[in-house]
């Protein structure tokens, strides 16, 4: 069991404001990318990286290192800001996103960035590499963990569910898949698109210790996080309540925020709701 | 003459691999019996993953798996496996440069009396398009053991092409085989058969007869359609003017493609393409399939009178 306490509840949710910076900035310089889908998850990252996971900037490839999956590779830049604040690269490479020959692709390239653990972004597929890597710890008995984010929407390829009861069906109690769920995709609403309701009974009918949080509660990420470690036998889901565009008024809730960057003058409202 | 099939080999030779090499993992998608991985799951039970029929899942976790330094091989029909999971085989394995091997059996029409919806003829050609991908169509058993062990040592994701009918035994056990280095079987100065996975063999058959009417041909065993000899079809191509490509797969975008891409770029001469002419399979016995879609060695004579007349 971790340790919550004011110290490292304090710790996550400064980390999780300066993530929500870093990435209004940096989508900001690059003109295009998810904005929504990045804020709404910037809680539950910040607590990955700053509390949760055993991680060593200094040795990206270090074997028993835990490890990250974005499955939704389009909330890249919250990834970047974390990996970058975490110390795997240097602050200012943050604004080379989205530009060519910059490493930090449009959506994440393992192969170019340090800390990066998986080429993610066609929908789906991270979740599948995440049971992989669950599956490689128990072939090795190593003790690392590995962590999944999905989106919302993304429960609406068919892909998820194999990767789901594969996870239960090998008994990976070293993986915990959570899902930012914001309501909103591209198109809309996820239950106007294709509701993928009732997403916490599905993750327990496919087999998962399943708890639903408010995912920008960081003491209640933390309290989901020991539960996970503390479950044998069996994966764990995390469905995070979240809000698209958390920590901006003008974003909150407005799916047009997917895929779109702030200008310069919403930028720089935002930041000034993120001071 | 010694028959054996290509995914009897590789199961075999996926079991020799598990013995020397702690890294090796193996995935199947509920056709071990088919594809010849269930030898390894008795052998390595901790080392082997029903993904149960899933082949988008088989793949991605093969990708996390990968990602952890384990050397995947990965196993289903070729329809499935390059067809149901493509998109993860480009996404998840090549774009990310994985060594994960996708290794298919079940390909081309003589998958026989299971009919066209599981006969892939296509595959060569969307597993070539990828970047990254290597693709290797190995003629007969010792030359599938040779490609696995080949593969394993070969850093990124590669492609494996097998069959399920037993085909003639070419090679010695331990024949030379070098990914990207095409055999030369015979030599004949008037024309240059190039074939992969079995119509090696039927090629070799029909170079017998022709020789028997005078007329001399090459044969090459182009094991590896990417990356492709091009120096040994250069060479081919100027020293008998003529080519015949022989695939068991449609005639666009497999080794004739290849080929044809190689010799219009280096030194273009007439080249004439066998294969599946832009058509589904349908159910039949191997042979028979072979005979109506004019793969026999027959065919291959007479295409080769056709292909003398461009000289």
């Amino acid at each position: 069991m971790k340790q919550i306490n004011d110290v490292s509840i304090a710790l996550v949710e400064e980390k999780a404001r300066q993530i929500r910076r870093d990435i209004i900035q940096m989508l900001s310089q690059a003109g295009s990318g998810h904005t929504g889908g990045s804020l709404s998850a910037a809680d539950i990252v910040s607590c990955l990286y700053f509390w949760e996971m055993k991680l060593d900037p200094a040795r990206p490839d270090w074997e028993e290192r835990d490890r990250f999956v974005l499955s939704k590779g389009h909330a890249a830049p919250v990834l970047y800001a974390a990996l970058a604040e975490k110390g795997y690269f240097p602050r200012k490479d943050i604004f080379g996103l989205r530009k060519l020959g910059s490493p930090l692709q449009g959506h994440p390239d393992m192969r170019k960035i340090p800390g990066v653990e998986a080429s993610t972004g066609s929908l789906g597929q991270g979740v599948s590499w995440a049971v992989g890597m669950a599956q490689s710890a128990r072939i090795d008995q190593k003790a690392f963990r590995v962590y999944t984010l999905l989106g919302d929407g993304e429960l609406q390829e068919g892909m998820v569910w194999e990767a789901l009861m594969a996870a239960a069906h090998y008994g990976l109690d070293n993986l915990v898949a959570i899902v930012d769920h914001n309501g909103l995709q591209i198109d809309g609403r996820i239950c106007d698109v294709l509701s993928p309701e009732p997403i916490a009974d599905k993750f327990r009918a496919f087999g998962w210790e399943t708890l639903v949080v408010d995912g920008h509660a960081v003491p209640d990420l933390m309290r989901a996080l020991n539960t996970a470690r503390d479950t044998k036998g069996k994966p764990t889901a995390i469905v995070a309540k979240t809000v698209k565009g958390k920590g901006c008024s003008f974003m909150e809730n407005r799916a047009e925020w997917h895929g779109k960057a702030p200008t310069a003058e919403e930028a720089a409202k935002a930041l000034a709701e993120l001071e | 003459m010694e028959k054996q099939a290509t995914r009897d080999a590789y199961g075999q030779a996926l079991i020799e691999l598990g013995q020397r090499y702690n890294d090796v993992v193996v995935l199947d998608a509920d056709l071990s019996q088919s594809t010849k991985t269930a030898g390894f799951a008795r052998a390595f039970p901790e080392r082997f993953i029903n993904a149960g029929i899933a082949e988008q899942n088989m793949i991605g976790m093969s990708a996390g798996l990968a990602a952890c330094g384990k050397i995947v091989f990965a196993s289903s029909f070729a329809v499935f496996a390059t067809g149901r999971a493509f998109e993860q085989v480009r996404n998840s394995l090549a774009y990310a440069n994985l060594n994960v091997k996708v290794c298919a059996t079940h390909a081309g029409i003589t998958v026989g009396e299971d009919g066209g919806s599981h006969q892939s003829v296509e595959d060569i050609a969307l597993m070539r398009a990828v970047p990254n991908m290597t693709v290797v169509v190995p003629a007969d058993g010792p030359s599938t053991r040779q490609a696995v062990f080949a593969l394993y040592h070969r850093e990124g994701p590669a492609y494996l092409r097998m069959g399920r009918p037993s085909v003639p035994v070419l090679y010695e056990a331990e024949q030379e085989f070098t990914i990207g280095k095409g055999i030369e079987l015979r030599q004949g100065k008037d024309a240059t058969l190039i074939a992969c996975g079995i119509m090696v063999s039927k090629c070799l058959e029909a170079a017998e007869k022709l020789a028997q009417k005078g007329i001399e041909v090459s044969v090459l065993d182009m094991h590896t359609i990417k990356p492709i000899d091009e120096e040994l079809i250069e060479r081919k191509a100027r020293e008998t003017g003529a080519i015949l490509t022989v695939e068991e797969h449609t005639i666009l975008g497999g080794l004739g493609s290849a080929v044809c891409e190689t010799v219009a770029a280096r030194y273009p001469v007439p080249v004439l393409r066998m294969g599946i002419e832009d058509r589904f399979g349908q159910s039949g016995k191997p042979e028979e399939l072979l005979q109506h879609y004019g793969l026999s060695s027959e065919d291959i004579i007479k295409k080769v009178y056709r292909l003398l007349q461009k000289r």
